[in-house]
């Protein structure tokens, strides 16, 4: 097993409501440098969070008191730009474990799934109910059901599915990876290659 | 029905697919460097794995090294480090590494192509979203993250969801001065940074067809900036060509083979694209950014444009505030304080013969703080053999040496807060090239008519 299984969260939730959130954002490329997956959480969202004289920027959502929580709301096309697995790792490292937009990048989308953070993709409509929830009451609950697909804003009950694949879901509920996968075909893997070359 | 050149690549590729999920893709070539590695090593540790096949991978230092004093250690002990570290794990697995000093160093995308490792056909993975850049040669080339390096080294293989294929053509003549990087700055700025998410380009039509393979490479290099997993052109004789004689190309009767599965690679003519998209080449100027994502570009003779509806209007207003810049405001004219020549983008030496041919006889400007950096020692050697040196030098540049460098400001070399940079590399995020820094991205002839006049210019009026 490679990371905590996933099943159902209900959480409170961060909202960043800015559209085209760049890795380079999430995580700048000056903190890439370790050579073990450790302490990445403390620099997420670095430059946004802190001031050049290293103090904390009150008004950025992850600063402010009133917002807590393993769900991170954001704005559409998030994780656009680098590929570096390390903004996943700042996001889980920090204690998120689903991020929910209307829009994701690529490359991101699949370092989510597989590090076992939850991609959850819904429209665009519904991702501003979200937002208008989270100002509205800052400790509203959400509710993320994996096996289900769905997202509920618990107080009002509106919901609304999202699509992942059988597999992906199936490894994300047992917390399994890909790697597991392909190690147990390796045989296939090295016939393939023999063949091929 | 007929295949596009994509599902000819891919499907050759496929080992198994999964019903409801993805397919298992045999990987054939696995660049990897210091940033994206050094965590999948650990990992094939912790699992006891040993790399598969360790000569299909091909190992170089070039995110976070200096541009200056090369031959002595590297002074940041967490660079110094992550190297080193990168050393020991080719080592271990018996991978060739070609570190700082060594002849074939350079960026990871600079070095494929120019050693003939990246060939058509070809699927090509690196921890580095600018791998497209190798689909120039009709290789299917994409970045992963560090989970996929560490199947890709334990494996040769990894698993992927089938993307959507996207056709874009470009037919007619481009006009004078407009690049490569003009013809994909105005593609994005078309399709916005996000237009392209969830497909495979590729890139068809009189623009391509006509243009170098280090044109080519700069336009896949950038697919990535509109959101797609990769680029590609079809190979032909040009690409042909230019592999020729490489270090790692076929040789002798294997490249006369070569040659013929290799000529096969084009979209059938009754092969059918997801989407089609087309553009005409005299509609296109030379290009400039002036916001925080790559799609917020304009040509160099406009204004920059109001607020159209199109995504969150407090994004598009950070953005401007960012960059200290407003709406409507004229591009051509602003002062600048840096330029940037370099990266996997443009720092190949068709970018520096481009640079060189402008300033050729001129002086930069003395409020210009200017960074030429070769994409790698190969590239340094032929700025050298063909005299590019001396008239960079006696123009008032110096040449710095090859790596990444400001591109993402991870070693020494940064804008500093607040400071316009002119810059021909890919992506002007907000504090990309430096905390605080305002990148603006453009060709090298506009980075060089820049330098010399020591504000945004269109090269135009200087050739």
């Amino acid at each position: 097993m490679a990371y905590d299984k996933f099943n159902i969260i209900k959480s409170k939730a961060v909202p960043l409501n800015i559209d085209n959130v760049d890795t380079d954002q999430i995580i700048p490329a000056r903190y890439l440098k370790a050579t073990e997956r450790k302490g990445f959480g403390d620099n997420l969202f670095r430059d946004w969070r802190y001031d050049s004289n290293n103090e904390k920027i009150q008004d950025f959502p992850l600063n402010k008191k009133d917002y807590s929580g393993k769900i991170l709301i954001a704005g559409k096309n998030f994780g656009c730009g680098s590929s570096r697995e390390h903004a996943v790792w700042a996001i889980y490292d920090y204690g998120f474990r689903a991020v929910v937009s209307s829009f994701f990048a690529d490359i991101f989308k699949n370092n989510c799934l597989n590090i076992g953070v939850l991609p959850v993709q819904i429209s665009e409509g519904y991702l501003n109910e979200l937002f208008n929830e989270i100002e509205r009451d800052n400790d509203s609950l959400f509710e993320i059901n994996l096996n289900n697909q769905s997202i509920n804003i618990m107080s009002n009950g509106r919901s609304e599915k999202f699509n992942i694949s059988k597999y992906k879901k199936e490894n994300m509920m047992n917390g399994f990876d890909d790697i597991d996968y392909l190690i147990d075909r390796k045989e296939d893997i090295i016939t393939f290659a023999n063949k091929t070359s | 029905m007929g295949k596009t050149l994509f599902d000819k690549v891919w499907d050759a590729h496929v080992i198994n697919k999964i019903e409801n999920g993805p397919d298992v893709l045999f990987i054939d070539r696995h660049f990897i460097h210091e940033v994206t590695s050094p965590v999948a090593f650990v990992g094939l540790k912790n699992r006891n794995l040993k790399v598969l096949f360790p000569d299909k991978t091909f190992a170089t230092a070039d995110h976070n090294t200096p541009t200056i004093n090369q031959h002595l250690p590297i002074k940041d002990a967490l660079s110094a480090q992550q190297v080193k570290t990168l050393e020991k794990n080719c080592n271990e697995h018996g991978i060739d590494f070609w570190g700082l000093g060594h002849k074939m160093n350079g960026i990871v995308h600079v070095i494929g192509p120019e050693n003939g490792i990246t060939q058509p056909g070809l699927t090509i993975v690196c921890g580095d979203s600018h791998t497209s850049t190798h689909g120039a040669f009709g290789a299917i080339a994409f970045g992963i993250g560090t989970s996929e390096v560490e199947m890709v080294l334990s494996c040769q293989s990894i698993m992927q969801q089938k993307p959507k294929k996207m056709r874009i053509t470009i037919d007619g003549k481009l006009n004078n001065c407009v690049t490569p990087k003009d013809v994909a700055i105005y593609i994005i700025s078309q399709l916005s940074s996000s237009g392209a998410t969830g497909y495979f380009v590729e890139y068809a039509g009189d623009v391509f067809k006509s243009m170098s393979m280090e044109g080519r490479m700069t336009v896949c290099n950038l697919s990535i900036e509109m959101g797609a997993r990769g680029g590609m052109i079809a190979p032909d004789e040009k690409t042909f060509e230019y592999l020729k004689g490489k270090e790692f190309s076929p040789k002798d009767q294997e490249w006369d083979s070569a040659i013929k599965s290799w000529s096969i690679l084009k979209s059938d003519p009754d092969s059918i694209f997801d989407k089609e998209i087309s553009f005409i080449a005299s509609d296109i100027e030379p290009m400039i950014t002036y916001g925080t994502n790559p799609g917020m570009a304009v040509p160099i003779s406009k204004k920059i444009p109001h607020f159209n509806d199109s995504g969150s209007k407090s994004s598009f207003s950070k953005s401007l505030e960012y960059m200290n810049f407003k709406e409507g405001e004229v591009m051509l004219g602003k002062k600048i304080d840096y330029v940037f020549l370099g990266s996997c983008t443009n720092g190949r030496i068709e970018d520096f013969r481009s640079f060189a041919g402008l300033i050729k006889g001129k002086r930069k400007a003395e409020n210009i703080d200017a960074w030429l950096v070769p994409g790698s020692h190969k590239v340094l050697k032929s700025i050298k053999d063909e005299g590019i040196l001396e008239i960079l030098e006696s123009s008032g540049f110096k040449l710095r040496e090859p790596g990444c460098s400001a591109c993402l400001a991870m070693n020494d070399d940064k804008i500093p807060v607040g400071k316009y940079a002119v810059s021909t590399t890919n992506r002007n995020f907000e504090g990309r090239q430096g905390p605080g820094a305002r990148t603006l991205l453009a060709s090298p002839l506009v980075a060089a008519a820049s330098a010399i006049t020591g504000k945004i210019t269109d090269p135009r009026e200087i050739i």
